[in-house]
């Protein structure tokens, strides 16, 4: 599997094959990423709080951004090193399958989330919940069931997190950093990077993140554009599909084609369930969440829904630059000399671009993981202080204390991140992300049916929710990938079957029936159920009630009903 | 624990009415059939400017979702604003 296609052709690009360090496309990203730092600390003084220390400003911005900040800012949050990297890598190395179901998944994420995150937006800015354990927290009145849906976000993240990693560390690469030297010369330009992007999340918050993903989206634009307009005009679309089609038909090192160009008969579950599975959990994710609560109103989420596809268009096209490498018989050897199928875009860019483009280019693609970074360390953050740190240990801390254990845990989980990079296979990036997918996806059943129904049982959910977590994680650990003997692919036979499905689509169907056929066992056996903090009118709500998100604070804060 | 609930005051949007629901709930279910339906559209051809049809029936349902999910923000929008 590794670098298919690519075999015979190594040798016709020169370009890439010597070391030796790009210079000006190294300039021209130096020159972005020194602009979108100094932004990012100006960030900190940008619609001017009167102060950063809650949780409500550096954790949300305010909660005040309009349709137009909120889209760059989602847009900046969900197309990612995963859309830029990731995909393309996928489309070159196995084809359809693996790599362009991000297109139906973006498709159906945004009709999916018109229909239920305006309620739970409405819910949290009436209770003055920050985090998605917050709602479940208030709903079911269960801590613990609050614990697991937050443990579960902090977790999802971190592959997510070490995805955006491996999205710059492919550009580095491109740029000839990285090479030779030990493990600490090898990843010092990472280490600053992150070491930064650290720095100006702690000090601006999510206000960072938020101005960045203007730079960031108006470059990966333009790099598209030029991108989609190079492969019409110099390679023709025709021409590109039949050199990808005849490339992943080509053996692989076990004798099947290496790809697939389009899905057949054993894949279209995988497809199918791989695509509607990654649109329910992108916005469980917390870094979704936190973009969404920090809209401005109920309308701008529903705005949102209907013009972010505009990004999905953008994800297809880049998705085909994956066949766009095929056709250009782009070599992915990196500067250790070994294959690498994450080089397929940034060396493609590198081989037809002229140098000061390649940089503008490799510029988006570093800044697209980024921002994506920043706003998943914030958001995970926010989950530890306010349904760990506040429910267990300190229940009684303020705003401020708040703020100050956010800053401190979004720099703890970006170097958990780094324990996933290190960890997982590389090559196979992508499913870094879907890994997060098959343990976020499982906390849809307590937030979404939340959202509608008080029916189930929280023992029932939080039950239903183990056992989804372990089977999903067990079922995930077993699949042999091509260079590592666990978690090497997130498609496993659904039980008694011989039809591949997307492991978080079979984990969730289990999930479900525990779920369903418990809560009817516990109502049977009258097992408290606890009160419900949240009345049907707050799921309509269109602006916060400051009564009532008081005594919400006070109820989460764990202070005694009443007293004021 | 349990709060009273705060009485609603008049204009705030409540449940939308029928009719609107199920519109705008049509509108968004279109987009999820069209992509569910992946043996339908796993084919090469027609062609289209060079794209097989797997590709470019997907393309095509990135504007047709987004003109979906619109028409049901302007259905959700229309009948807040009949009802008050």
């Amino acid at each position: 599997m590794s670098a298919p296609a690519s075999g015979g052709v190594l040798a016709s690009s020169g370009v890439l094959a010597s070391g030796g360090v790009h210079g000006v496309e190294l300039g021209v990203v130096i020159f972005f990423f020194v602009l979108v730092t100094v932004g990012g600390f100006a960030a900190a003084r940008w619609k001017r709080p009167a102060s950063m220390s809650s949780l409500d400003e550096w954790g949300l911005g305010g909660r005040g951004f309009g349709t137009v900040i909120t889209w760059f800012l989602l847009g900046g949050d969900l197309y990612t090193a995963y859309t830029f990297v990731a995909v393309p890598a996928a489309m070159f190395a196995t084809g359809a399958v693996s790599g362009f179901f991000a297109v139906p998944y973006t498709i159906v994420a945004y009709p999916i989330i018109f229909v239920f995150l305006p309620r739970l937006w409405s819910v949290a800015h009436r209770h003055g919940y920050v985090t998605p354990a917050d709602f479940v927290r208030g709903r079911y009145d269960s801590r613990l069931l609050a614990l697991a849906i937050a443990i579960t976000g902090i977790v999802a993240t971190m592959p997510y997190i070490a995805l955006q990693l491996v999205g710059i560390q492919a550009v580095l690469d491109s740029m000839g950093l990285g090479g030779s030297g030990g493990w600490f010369i090898r990843d010092l330009p990472i280490i600053i990077a992150f070491a930064v992007l650290a720095a100006y999340t702690y000090s601006s918050g999510l206000r960072a993140p938020a101005l960045i993903a203007f730079v960031k989206d108006t470059l990966i634009y333009i790099v598209i554009v030029v991108a989609i307009v190079y492969i019409g005009v110099k390679i023709g679309f025709g021409d590109m599909f039949h050199s990808a089609k005849a490339a992943l038909a080509k053996p692989g090192p076990t004798g099947a084609p290496v790809g697939a160009f389009v899905t057949s008969k054993p894949t279209y579950w995988a497809y199918g369930t791989l695509a509607f599975g990654s649109a329910l959990a992108l916005f469980m994710y917390p870094h979704s969440v936190t973009g969404v609560l920090s809209g401005k109103s109920r309308n701008t989420i529903r705005r949102n829904a209907a013009v972010l596809p505009i990004y999905s268009l953008m994800l297809a096209f880049l998705a085909l630059l994956g066949y766009a490498a095929l056709a250009k018989h782009t070599s992915v050897i990196g500067q250790d000399g070994k294959p690498n199928t994450q080089l397929a875009v940034p060396h493609f860019f590198d081989q037809v671009f002229p140098s000061w483009f390649a940089g503008v280019a490799f510029a988006a693609i570093a800044i697209g993981a980024l921002v994506p970074a920043a706003i998943m360390s914030i958001a995970a953050a926010n989950l530890f202080t306010r349904n760990v740190y506040r429910e267990f240990f300190v229940r009684d801390a303020s705003p401020k204390h708040e703020a100050t254990v956010s800053k401190i845990v979004s720099l703890v989980v970006k170097f958990g991140a780094l324990l996933f990079v290190l960890g997982m296979d590389r090559q196979n990036a992508i499913n870094f992300q879907l890994l997060g997918g098959v343990w976020i996806l499982q906390t849809i059943v307590s937030i979404v049916a939340g959202l509608y129904t008080r029916w189930f049982h929280r023992w029932a959910l939080l039950i239903g929710w183990a056992a989804a977590i372990v089977y999903g994680t067990v079922v995930a650990y077993h699949q042999a990938g091509a260079t590592t003997k666990h978690f090497g692919s997130s498609l496993a036979y659904f039980p008694w079957t011989h039809t591949k499905l997307y492991i978080a689509a079979t984990a969730l169907v289990l999930n479900v029936v525990v779920s369903v056929v418990l809560t009817i066992v516990f109502r049977l056996v009258r097992l408290p159920s606890g009160s419900d903090a949240t009345t049907p009118d707050d799921y309509y709500s269109d602006s916060p009630d400051p009564a009532v998100a008081a005594t919400a604070e006070r109820e989460i804060a764990g202070a005694e009903p009443g007293v004021v | 624990m349990s709060q009273s609930p705060p009485t609603r005051p008049s204009g705030r949007p409540g449940p939308l009415p029928l009719g609107a629901a199920l519109t705008a709930g049509v509108l968004i279910l279109i987009p999820l059939v069209g992509l569910a339906i992946v043996p339908v559209y796993s084919r090469e051809t027609p062609e289209l400017w060079g794209f097989p049809f797997f590709y470019w029936y997907q393309f095509l349902w990135v504007i047709l979702a987004s003109l979906c999910t619109f028409s049901a923000y302007v259905v959700v929008t229309r009948a807040r604003r009949g009802s008050r």
